[in-house]
């Protein structure tokens, strides 16, 4: 059997395609892509992130969460002899051969501000804040500008008749990269109005939780303070066995 | 050579173990292999996880936590030389002067910043720095959920006793009570600002277990639960307007000579140039370290997860703990590569889909604590040699998604994860149809400052919040306690400041006496000046590029 410092070892040695960065010597298979026109031989395995890691490019903006949740990586791309311009995360995207490609690390898009204790749940308020709305014409470029694959112009259209509910559901999966605004011709902030949506329909479409109102009330009148007493003034060996009972009895699905 | 053909994502090899986990699916429906003892919980630890095998570690040699061991690249950072020189900086020039600054922009430093304000502080008074965007974080990442123990089966008290011996007894007991108490407080905090979790068809949330919660507990938004809590609470704390710095990380702290925290040195990431906070009150929230990529591992966690506030407080003089303990998520994608490292949520697993190895059969209980089934997973693949090695040689073992509709119904997957399938569709697999390729991977800081249940530090004048701060964990963090630990002690820490700053009674002298005494150390410990900290970002540049670089500017 192995010992175990060398299976450590084996790991961080096989790792090292995500902890240090490629080494050439690994790579067979290479591809050329364009980063703001210049062009680059990169190894074919990457995502455009890495790959312009690869190329040199050390980032301070444009990189994030570095999985797909954060939207800071907005990137476009052609590609050679294709009229299609493409939107996508950097991070969540394989490079290909020929791609021409930038980075959008900001999209300047004004933000409403209310107060959201005192605002209606209907569409008026949405409209109050974000006039614009109304000049959708349902070209559906900010659907396919989507990097997360949403019906954007479908939820705006939602919000537009009035069904919060649909709006919110449907939009809920953003991660807010800007994509879609920067492409509206009616110069709609999509992401923005969808949060004002959402927060909207949370906070007044959603039933209030009986079990977790129940539990606030039973916590602030004080009902576990003894057994919190005694669970805290137990020894290690009495509150191990205590565990151990608790995780017999245990709810899995 | 030509690439790999692919069939459905997978190449052909792959696909043949695949066929044996298609196979004994079936069978395993409602059969789980048997919970481990606490024995054998020890056992396997010793013999497989990380933190158990020898090297890896070192004692810190210097400073509040001399002689307590630590991940070496941690102890690197701590025994490390500052990036500024004391004397070079100009500290006679302030540039915000306010009440508040809350460093990190996070879940638990938005979380701070609503709660000083609510607490009575004026939003010009505040101040919050952070050094990506707000918002690109680890919390924007987190997918699985949030545990508060709210359903009638459930309670506080059995809250307490998961996390204490998920955290194998390790966690301060009184701030663990506050983490618990306020859990279900902070679910309707985030409902009440419009937070859409979960519900089912009579409006009662959704609520799934998760490893070592012995009751359902865990509050979701889909697979986006971070995202969700996170752009809530910023949307919030945009509307009131309060004072943001992005790409502006701090440095360095200020302290008055005195051992009170009084401010701290922020730089813009694009100029290079300094800014000078002076602040009654400082709450660091800088979160977690996986992207120094301990003992070699990939991470789950996002581009600036550096671990800079731990070597700001310990500068400052902050007391550490749990160190010694890392977490490792015991599903980390292994393929294809383009994801390596990255989380496949422990949802996953709480709805139905289990580990299974080469030869689809089911080795472990599938929801042991973190530590624990990390551990077991690695054993399969090194020691029992019954993992899939990928084309790039990382193994892993398979994660049997499809199995979760045949629990939950045809739909839950596309339903209830949303982010996982997108992640996998992008590179060509169908978590619906195949099951997904799993290794551990570096998840959580468990360990870091050590606070009260008021997010006070032993220096005054400092506050932590969030995966920076270390106790309420113990040695092994539960699913869903860590959202909640920020938003608990976010909050906390953002009334205790604000009580604190009302009777201030500092004359906020500005100094950086603090970082000459700790330089004095490393160079009475004869540490070398070829280390610097913090680092603020990894570095994956190419090896060829770095090689042939030129300095030019
Ligand atoms: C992929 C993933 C999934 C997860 N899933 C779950 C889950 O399901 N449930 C759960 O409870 N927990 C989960 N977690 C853990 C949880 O999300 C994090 O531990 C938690 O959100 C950390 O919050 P934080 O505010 O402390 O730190 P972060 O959210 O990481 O925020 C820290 C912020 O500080 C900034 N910063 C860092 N250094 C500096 C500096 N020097 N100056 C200024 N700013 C700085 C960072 O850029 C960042 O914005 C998950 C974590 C990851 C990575
Ligand atoms: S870096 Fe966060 S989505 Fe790509």
């Amino acid at each position: 059997m192995e010992d175990r410092k060398s299976i450590m070892d084996r790991i961080a040695e096989t790792s090292k395609v995500a902890t240090t960065g490629v080494d050439e010597k690994d790579i067979e298979h290479w591809v050329t892509i364009y980063i703001m026109g210049k062009a680059y031989k990169v190894p074919a395995a990457l995502t455009i992130m890495q790959a312009m890691e690869y190329a040199g490019y050390r980032f301070i903006r444009s990189c994030g969460c570095r999985a797909g949740f954060c939207g800071a990586c907005a990137t476009v791309y052609r590609k050679e002899g294709d009229y299609k311009l493409h939107a996508v995360l950097a991070c969540q995207t394989r490079v290909e051969d020929g791609m021409y490609l930038v980075q959008i690390p900001f999209a300047p898009a004004e933000k409403a501000t209310y107060d959201i204790n005192s605002e209606r749940c209907d569409i008026s308020t949405v409209l109050k804040y974000y006039p614009e709305l109304a000049r959708c014409v349902s070209c559906n470029t900010c659907t396919k500008a989507c990097p997360q694959d949403l019906q954007v112009m479908d939820y705006i259209q939602a919000a537009l008749r009035g069904d919060l509910a649909t709006a919110a559901n449907e939009s809920f999966d953003c991660v807010q990269c800007g994509l879609c605004a920067i492409r509206c011709p009616a110069e709609i902030v999509h992401y923005h109005v969808s949060q004002l949506i959402r927060r909207l329909y949370g906070k007044y479409q959603l039933p209030e939780e009986q079990n977790l109102k129940k539990r606030i009330e039973e916590i602030e009148s004080g009902k576990y303070e003894e057994e919190f007493k005694k669970v805290m003034s137990l020894s290690r060996e009495e509150l191990e066995k205590l565990y151990v009972e608790q995780q017999k009895t245990r709810e899995v699905y | 050579m030509a690439e790999l053909k692919l069939i459905g994502g997978y190449p052909e090899y792959m696909r043949e173990s695949i066929k044996l986990v298609e196979k004994t699916r079936p069978k395993r429906v409602g059969k789980l292999p048997p919970q481990m003892t606490m024995e054998e919980r020890e056992e396997i630890l010793n013999l497989c996880h990380p933190d158990y095998a020898p090297g890896g570690k070192r004692p810190i040699s210097i400073g509040p936590n001399k002689g307590d061991i630590a991940p070496n690249e941690v102890v690197d950072l701590l025994e490390a030389y500052p990036l500024i020189e004391p004397d070079e900086i100009d500290l006679n020039h302030v540039d915000y002067d306010v009440d508040i600054l809350i460093i990190g922009g996070g879940l638990a430093g938005t979380s701070a910043a609503l709660l000083a304000n609510d607490s009575g502080i004026p939003v010009n008074r505040i101040l919050l720095a952070t050094k990506l965007r707000h918002g690109d974080s680890n919390s924007i990442m987190a997918q699985g959920g949030t545990q508060a123990a709210d359903r009638p089966e459930d309670s506080p008290v059995i809250h307490y006793i998961d996390t204490m011996g998920g955290g194998h007894f390790a966690n301060k007991p009184d701030v663990v009570k506050a983490l618990v108490e306020d859990a279900p407080k902070v679910i309707k905090w985030l409902c009440d600002l419009g937070a859409m979790f979960d519900r089912d068809k009579n409006g009662n949330f959704v609520e799934l277990s998760g490893g070592g919660a012995s009751r359902k507990r865990m509050h979701a938004c889909r697979d986006y639960t971070g995202m969700e809590e996170l752009r809530v609470l910023r949307d919030e704390f945009r509307n009131r307007g309060i004072p943001v710095l992005e790409y502006y990380p701090a440095i360095e702290l200020l302290t008055d000579g005195d051992n009170r925290v009084t401010g701290a040195i922020l730089v813009n990431l694009e100029t290079d140039e300094y800014k000078i906070v002076r602040a009654k009150a400082v709450i660091l929230a800088t979160g977690g370290f996986g992207r120094l990529h301990i003992r070699g591992f990939p991470t789950t966690n996002h581009y600036g997860a550096t671990a800079d506030g731990l070597v700001l407080a310990y500068r400052a003089g902050a007391k550490l703990r749990d160190t010694d303990t890392v977490q490792y998520h015991p599903t980390g994608a292994v393929y294809p590569q383009q994801i390596v490292g990255l989380l496949l949520t422990e949802k996953l697993r709480t709805a139905g889909a289990q580990p299974v190895n080469k030869y689809g059969e089911a080795f472990v209980f599938p929801l042991e604590p973190r530590d624990v089934e990390a551990a077991a997973i690695i054993r399969e693949c090194y020691i029992r040699d019954n993992g899939i090695v990928t084309p790039t040689g990382l193994r892993g073992v398979w994660l049997d998604t499809p199995l979760i509709e045949i629990v939950q119904g045809k739909g839950y997957i596309e339903k209830s994860f949303p982010a996982m399938v997108r992640m996998f569709k992008r590179f060509g697999i169908d978590i619906t149809k195949d099951p997904v390729l799993v290794f551990p991977t570096l998840h959580y800081q468990n360990g870091g400052v050590e606070t009260d249940p008021w997010g006070r530090t032993n220096v005054e004048g400092l506050w932590v919040a969030g995966e920076v701060s270390g106790g309420v964990h113990g040695k092994n963090r539960l699913m869903g306690n860590s959202t909640l630990d920020c938003m608990v002690f976010g909050r906390r820490a953002g009334m205790s400041a604000a009580e604190y700053v009302k009777s201030y009674k500092g004359d906020g002298r500005l100094t950086l006496d603090h970082v000459k005494r700790y330089i004095k150390m490393l160079q009475d410990a004869g540490i070398k000046p070829d280390r610097r900290s913090p680092i603020l970002l990894p570095d994956y540049r190419g090896k060829r590029v770095l090689a042939r670089m030129i300095d030019i500017f």
